[in-house]
């Protein structure tokens, strides 16, 4: 329970079995998201979405990698509002993210859903969601479709400590408990909700501890490092493929950028801030990769070129693809 | 599989209850199709509060017949997920009032769910609930919430009259790739009336002539369907001849048989039992203005439940809910 689940993965590679390969292939899934959301801040900027606007996910791109990696193509995720990093990482087409931002007729929802739900039924994305904690029971309930029709597929639900305050949280760790469905909770603290810093709206600093109330196990790990998401991930994906039931995970995270394009950037302690961007989960896998691995750092630079040429091919693509025609908004309201 | 439709042979007379009638639709879909099963609270060993899930259980299992917390929202949650896995989830919620702690997961993810996929994924499940007053439930337990659910697109809503219509509908609910919302009354589970057996399908969005009649339409629903059929009855022995129209699914609605036989009358009353504010019944009616003015020889008329929240009293619940005497009146009025 609580931190002292964190030894058994560090961040160093020693207990991973990743062939330098796969660890280069999480790095280039890092990078993606990271140029991705760049990329999209500054269409934003230019007026190119003339839309909502986005929530970034910069600087929590390890939680969605390490967890992703954990999980096969066939398992589930229900994602949030802060869900391009999580497409990502379960293998979503970057173009049609970026025309669905656009709000055009390639994109995943067609022009009609926009940044926060996005989906991606075919890599068992079941969806971003507007809702803070709408895609918890979601998942929960792809759980117990796995576990009734033995599909032994395991699902994830992301949320913020924000949406652990929601009520169906605890409702969904709970029915998850008792029925031993195969779910794994991933909670990303990024210390805000919105402009609301944790400490006024969780009495105790940890939300892996409410797991010890419905008999779920809690894991505090360092979500600025891509390995020990990944292990403690294994770990909870094993336990629910065994049939042992749901596990919670608390990612500690920072949200580098604003909530979003539409609010300002929260005041926050400037020591604060200078402590967690210090710890950027990019530079730090680099780091590993260079001191463990002994990538090359012309090897990752090789990377973000072929990511950056990547990331501009899906912007042209999305850019180029026509806007709706007004009869596509009544399709697809029923089945 | 055969499957018999109203449309073709009815079978001999049976006689079953609209619990019944419910049960035998889960019992037949769920041997039918091994993805059907059946969650809520109270449903598994005690068969359900009305019994319409008794004996489920034995037959067919604690995995397809599972007991719940009191968590409304994960349990609307959970049948939204597996439903999008493909499993074909039949959630019961004790109340319809109880559905507004999960009106989120029906609202913003199960009605939207295959809109923002792009037509990629669907939603098969079905919310059974049921509601209505006259049972001495007072105002937490005896609404009629069925507008809420017709305001949103991506639901659809059916409220059966009959023991045959339950089953009929609900099956074919249950064989429906979208969200529907299925509100059973309170007061008609121990109704008794004829059942076809077997695989009897009625189709969503396809209304019903309870009765028909020459001189006026009355568009009634759930619990007043009996209620306005009594009042025809009551009336034709004046010789007025009234035509009663069950819509049976409020979403989609059957649009065509309700003009149709506004043609043929040229006066309606439509009778629900909710409040009447922006109301399935202010919708009707709304619909009757719009398409049939020209028929009509006499404004519309309605007849709903009294704006207050469902008192306890019996006297005072009586005097909330639209009565026989008030569909009667009504009638007398778009006649003269």
């Amino acid at each position: 329970m609580g931190r002292a689940a964190r030894p058994a993965i560090s961040g160093d590679k020693g207990r991973t079995n990743l062939s330098t390969a796969a660890l280069v292939s999480m790095y280039r899934t890092m990078y993606t998201i990271r140029r991705f959301e760049q990329r999209s801040l500054d269409l934003h900027k230019q007026g190119a979405f003339r839309r909502s606007g986005i929530h970034p996910y910069i600087g929590q791109e390890a939680v969605a990698v390490g967890v992703c990696a954990a999980l096969g193509p066939d398992d589930l995720i229900a994602s949030t509002h802060r869900g391009h990093g999580h497409a990502i990482a379960k293998g979503a087409d970057i173009g049609r993210m970026i025309a669905e931002l656009a709000g055009r007729r390639d994109g995943y929802c067609k022009g009609r859903g926009g940044s926060m739900h996005i989906a991606d039924f075919t890599r068992g994305n079941l969806g971003a969601n507007g809702i803070a904690a709408g895609g918890v029971p979601v998942a929960v309930g792809a759980a117990l479709a796995s576990q009734i029709l033995g599909t032994r597929k395991v699902a994830v639900t992301f949320f913020g400590e924000g949406a652990a305050n929601q009520g169906v949280f605890l409702e969904s760790l709970n029915l998850a408990s008792v029925w031993k469905l195969p779910v794994i909770f991933v909670c990303e603290n990024n210390l805000y909700a919105i402009s609301i810093p944790a400490a006024l709206t969780l009495p105790l600093p940890d939300v892996a501890i409410r797991g010890r109330g419905f008999g779920v196990p809690g894991i505090v790990v360092d979500g600025q490092q891509v390995l020990e998401v990944y292990g403690a991930a294994c770990m909870a994906v094993k336990r629910a493929r065994r049939g042992e039931g749901p596990t919670l995970i608390e990612c500690k995270t920072y949200r580098f950028e604003g909530h979003s394009t539409v609010s300002p950037v929260p005041r926050r302690p400037a020591e604060e801030v200078e402590a967690w961007t210090a710890r950027d989960p990019i530079r730090l896998f680099e780091q590993l990769l260079d001191a463990v691995e002994g990538v090359s750092t012309e090897a990752l630079t090789k990377v973000r070129e072929e990511v950056d040429l990547a990331v501009e091919a899906a912007v042209e693509f999305a850019l180029s693809s026509p806007e709706p025609e007004v009869e596509q908004l009544f399709e697809d309201i029923y089945a | 599989m055969t499957e018999r439709t109203e449309a073709t042979d009815r079978a001999p007379p049976r006689q079953l209850t609209y619990a019944q009638a419910l049960r035998e639709a889960l019992v037949e879909e769920m041997e039918r199709d091994p993805r059907v099963f059946v969650l809520g609270q109270d449903i598994a060993s005690h068969g359900g509060i009305f019994k319409v899930t008794d004996g489920l259980l034995g037959r067919f299992g604690r995995d397809r017949v599972r007991d719940t917390p009191i968590s409304e929202s994960a349990i609307v949650g959970a049948a939204v997920g597996a439903a999008v896995v493909g499993a074909r989830p039949v959630v019961e919620i004790m109340f319809v009032d109880f559905l507004t702690l999960g009106m989120d997961q029906l609202v913003n993810q199960a009605a939207k769910i295959r809109y923002f996929s792009g037509g990629h994924a669907a939603v098969p499940m079905v919310v059974r609930t049921q509601g209505g007053a006259g049972g001495g439930f007072a105002a937490q337990h005896s609404q009629s919430l069925e507008s809420w659910f017709v305001h949103v697109p991506g639901l659809k809503v059916v409220m059966p009259a009959t023991p045959a219509d339950a089953k009929g509908l609900l099956k074919s609910a249950i064989r429906d790739d979208n969200p529907v919302i299925f509100i059973e009354h309170k007061m008609l589970y121990f109704t008794k009336g004829p059942v076809p057996e077997g695989d009897y399908l009625v189709p969503l969005g396809r209304a019903d002539v309870k009765r028909m009649g020459q001189d006026v339409t009355v568009v009634a629903t759930s619990g007043m369907v009996p209620r306005a059929l009594e009042a025809a009855e009551q009336l034709a022995a004046e010789d007025i001849d009234v035509e009663v129209i069950d819509p049976r699914t409020l979403l989609p609605l059957d649009t065509e048989t309700i003009l149709s036989s506004v043609h043929k009358t040229n006066r309606v009353v439509v009778v629900v039992e909710s409040v009447g504010r922006a109301g399935v019944g202010s919708d009707i009616s709304a619909l009757i203005s719009e398409e049939a003015f020209f028929d009509l020889d006499a404004p519309v008329c309605r007849v709903h439940g009294r704006f207050a929240p469902v008192p306890y009293n019996e006297r005072l619940e009586k005097a909330w809910m639209p009565s026989r005497e008030q569909i009667v009146d009504a009638i007398r009025r778009v006649l003269t």
